[in-house]
């Protein structure tokens, strides 16, 4: 490969310039390798799958604004004030209001139940661990963001919802008084037949399955940027009499807040588009249901999967526009996410 | 003392002086532990525990009206460390509380998460055990099959056939696509590929549904095509491509920019380096990411279910008909309340976990290593391939120098040292 940058800089290449430093008014000229065809040909080929994903990616969004487009037309405004969801029967309301605010709910359960367990497991991993078993501990975390979701929603469903119920029941006896924590109708203390079925099916069983699906997402971000605490700081920290917590509150949490942040977030949108495990534990309902311990609630995941079957094509235009809602949601915590990670310090020390 | 005074004494002795060897020491010295795990600790542990599950036992048979598993063990754990500070504060000074605490509380996070997955994969194993021990679940499909017929008819040749169709067709699109454009945001700098680096990072969480119901909205309603196992292997590709190309741009980024540099200074252009360097180097890490990805595909419920449909049937066409995959069909035979197709169900849903175990076995198999890491056999080929090399090369410098030997002196000679 030729480069044509000595020859521009002083006359002979061979003898060093009289004057180190280039005059003022003129800049140092740039470095640029000379770039043969295949290379070209190459670039260009490169650039064009870049192009590609991009293009499909950008996409996604295009055409699910271009379909949901009449929808958003004919609701205007109300579809985000509107609780129930009839577009199919002739010009029936239809509106988002109560599936976003249950897609919210859900997600921000998951997100309670799932920070701790991450932080928590990301800091033994981490700290405490044993040296020779921290490989397969990693390993397992990825495996558990691997199995499929239907798997914990099948755990979920057929377990998790009625071994929950007598907690709920004691959630809602003692801890009623908290508004999101009644059933309104319910009294706790009458012994109904099937009293069980009061708690199932709930928007905390919901929230707990996917806190499941998102804890070792958040946990691997936290856990990554954990091991980038620098070394002298922390054996700064001991020699100055630090306790193991001491040093990990002084050095390693402030280290990783961004990660904790950025990890916390990136669960919350994957919490945010889940579908199946919502899908098959919650039974929907279409008004906005602030009682977690209550059976029903929804979310934009599960609406759509509930409806495209017996949709109309106007129907089909108001789940798209639903779906580009979710879709705007989970671009913009994620890019919220992704810019913390970058941009704390804990991000910086990556590049190494 | 002895030493001191003789050198007083004699100012021209040697100013080196050995120091006397101190008697031995009566006792052996004891070694000190320097783990922080002490008797004391395990003891209050130990009692702490008890301690916190008697009261538990206590309030739920004497005292209050609780039921409920998952509440005795709540209530204990809570007790337990209620105990444990009460106890650790007999002896110790505040700091150390807190150290001993945060570490409790911080193990049995760690063995919480742990003891879920467990019991998770546990659950799926034990109530679809039976599904599995007949091996006609494998080789037969669902259609004809009732919701009342015995477990030993059916089975779910179709769903697995699907699966692999689709996944199959979303890796022939993904894996040139996806490695090719994490070639490109690490071999071609610039705002560009910042740009789709960004994009690609934000649709990592792209809502599986949302790539469903964009498929279904280009490929099915505009395009007219039929649900069909083609349109779901698309929604898969949509939503696995972010995932591959963002582990393969973190692992082509970890290729040593010195082993660049080398393939660069000695002649190559860029194609060629990235061929024959960067992306050997990094094979094993793509070989993780496309696994990893292709386990994530798997599993997806919802894409297929918008843009594939469901059937019963073996279809082996992905261009036409429905074509079910193993994750819908869980999703279809629980819908059912009949226990036999719950149990289908769970069988299903273990064939697909144990697919998912396998394809992340061959994971760590082959991407345990970082790039640059050689297996033994990998080395010893190295090295055999390198000292052919050499054989090689002396026999080309010796044919020059015979045959500039042999040749007329006055022709110019062009042998390059050390080639």
């Amino acid at each position: 490969m030729a480069t044509d940058v000595a020859s521009e800089r002083s006359g002979a290449p061979g003898e060093r310039p009289a004057a180190p430093a280039p005059p003022p008014d003129r800049p140092p000229a740039r470095v640029r390798a000379a770039i043969g065809p295949a290379d070209l040909l190459f670039r260009g080929y490169l650039r064009g799958g870049g192009g590609a994903v991009l293009v499909v990616m950008t996409l996604v969004g295009v055409f699910l604004a271009y379909q949901g487009y009449e929808a958003l037309r004919v609701g205007g405004w109300e579809f985000f004030t509107t609780e129930e969801w009839n577009p199919d029967s002739g010009r029936g309301a239809f509106g988002i209001a109560a599936v976003l605010v249950g897609t919210v709910i859900i997600a921000l359960i998951a997100l309670v139940i799932s920070v701790p367990l991450a932080l928590g497991t990301a800091l033994y991993i981490c700290e405490y661990a044993p040296a020779r078993s921290k490989p397969t501990l990693i390993a397992v975390i990825d495996l558990m963001a691997a199995v499929p979701s239907i798997v914990y929603a099948l755990w979920g469903f057929y377990f998790l919802q009625w071994g929950l119920a007598g907690v709920a029941r004691w959630m809602h006896t003692y801890l009623g008084w908290i508004p999101f924590l009644d059933v309104p109708g319910v009294d706790p203390a009458n012994p109904l037949a099937g009293w069980e079925s009061t708690y199932t099916s709930s928007s905390l069983v919901a929230g707990i399955v996917v806190a499941l699906m998102v804890t070792p997402i958040a946990c691997s971000v936290m856990r990554e940027v954990f091991d980038q605490a620098p070394q002298g700081e922390r054996e700064g920290a001991y020699a100055l009499g630090a306790t193991k917590w001491g040093m990990i509150r002084s050095v390693v949490l402030p280290f990783g807040a961004g990660g904790i942040i950025g990890g916390s977030m990136l669960g919350l949108g994957r919490a945010l588009g889940e579908t199946i495990g919502v899908y098959l534990v919650i039974s929907t309902v279409f008004q906005i249901q602030p009682h977690i311990l209550m059976n029903g609630g929804s979310s934009i995941p599960s609406l759509i999967a509930l409806r495209y079957n017996e949709a109309t094509p106007f129907g089909m235009s108001a789940l798209m526009a639903a779906g580009l809602v979710l879709f705007l949601m989970t671009l913009v915590v994620n890019f919220a996410a992704s810019s913390i990670i970058a941009r704390s310090r804990s991000g910086a020390a990556s590049e190494a | 003392m002895t030493v001191t005074n003789s050198r007083t004494a004699a100012p021209a002795a040697p100013a080196t002086v050995l120091p006397r060897r101190s008697p031995a020491p009566e006792a052996p010295e004891v070694r000190r532990s320097l783990g922080r795990l002490q008797a004391g600790d395990v003891w209050s542990l130990f009692g702490a525990a008890a301690a916190g599950l008697s009261l538990t036992g206590l309030l739920y048979t004497q005292l209050t009206p609780f039921s409920g598993v998952i509440g005795f063990v709540l209530l204990s754990y809570l007790l337990f460390l209620v105990c444990y500070t009460l106890l650790l504060a007999q002896t110790n000074d505040g700091p150390a509380v807190r150290d001993r605490l945060a570490a409790a509380v911080v193990h049995s996070i760690a063995g919480l998460l742990l003891l879920a997955l467990a019991f998770v994969v546990a659950f799926t194993f034990v109530r679809g055990w039976t599904a599995l021990t007949n091996l006609g679940f494998f080789t037969r499909d669902m259609s004809g099959v009732g919701p009342l017929q015995p477990l030993e008819e059916g089975g779910i040749l179709h769903a697995v056939v699907g699966t692999l169709i689709q996944i199959g067709i979303a890796l022939a699109v993904t894996i040139p696509l996806g490695v090719t454009c994490a070639v490109f945001l690490t071999e071609v700098p610039g705002a560009f590929s910042r740009f789709v680096r960004t994009v690609v990072e934000a649709m990592t969480a792209l809502p599986s549904i949302v790539a469903g119901l964009f498929i279904y909205a280009t490929v099915i309603l505009i395009l007219g095509f039929d649900l069909s196992g083609f349109a779901a292997s698309l929604a898969i590709t949509v939503m696995m491509l972010p995932i591959v190309i963002r582990a393969a741009d973190v692992v082509i980024r970890l290729v040593p920019g010195n082993l660049r540099e080398a393939s660069l200074a000695l002649g190559a252009s860029q194609w060629r380096t990235v061929l024959h360097v960067v992306l050997p180097t990094s094979r094993s890490g793509l070989a993780t990411a496309i696994i990893l990805g292709t386990a994530r595909g798997i599993g997806e419920t919802s894409p297929v279910m918008l843009t594939a449909g469901v059937t019963t049937a073996l279809n082996l066409n992905p261009m036409s008909n429905s074509m079910i995959s193993l994750p819908l069909a869980v999703f279809e035979f629980v819908k059912s309340p009949e226990p036999v197709m719950i149990t289908r169900g769970f069988g299903t849903a273990l064939v697909l976990l144990i697919l998912v175990i396998l394809l992340f076995a061959a994971a760590r198999v082959l991407g345990g290593r970082g790039p640059g890491q050689l297996t033994r056999r990998q080395e010893h080929r190295r090295v055999r391939q390198s000292q052919r090399d050499v054989r090689r090369m002396t026999a080309a410098r010796e044919a020059r120098a015979r045959a500039a030997a042999a040749a007329p002196p006055d022709a110019p000679t062009s042998i390059v040292p050390g080639l």
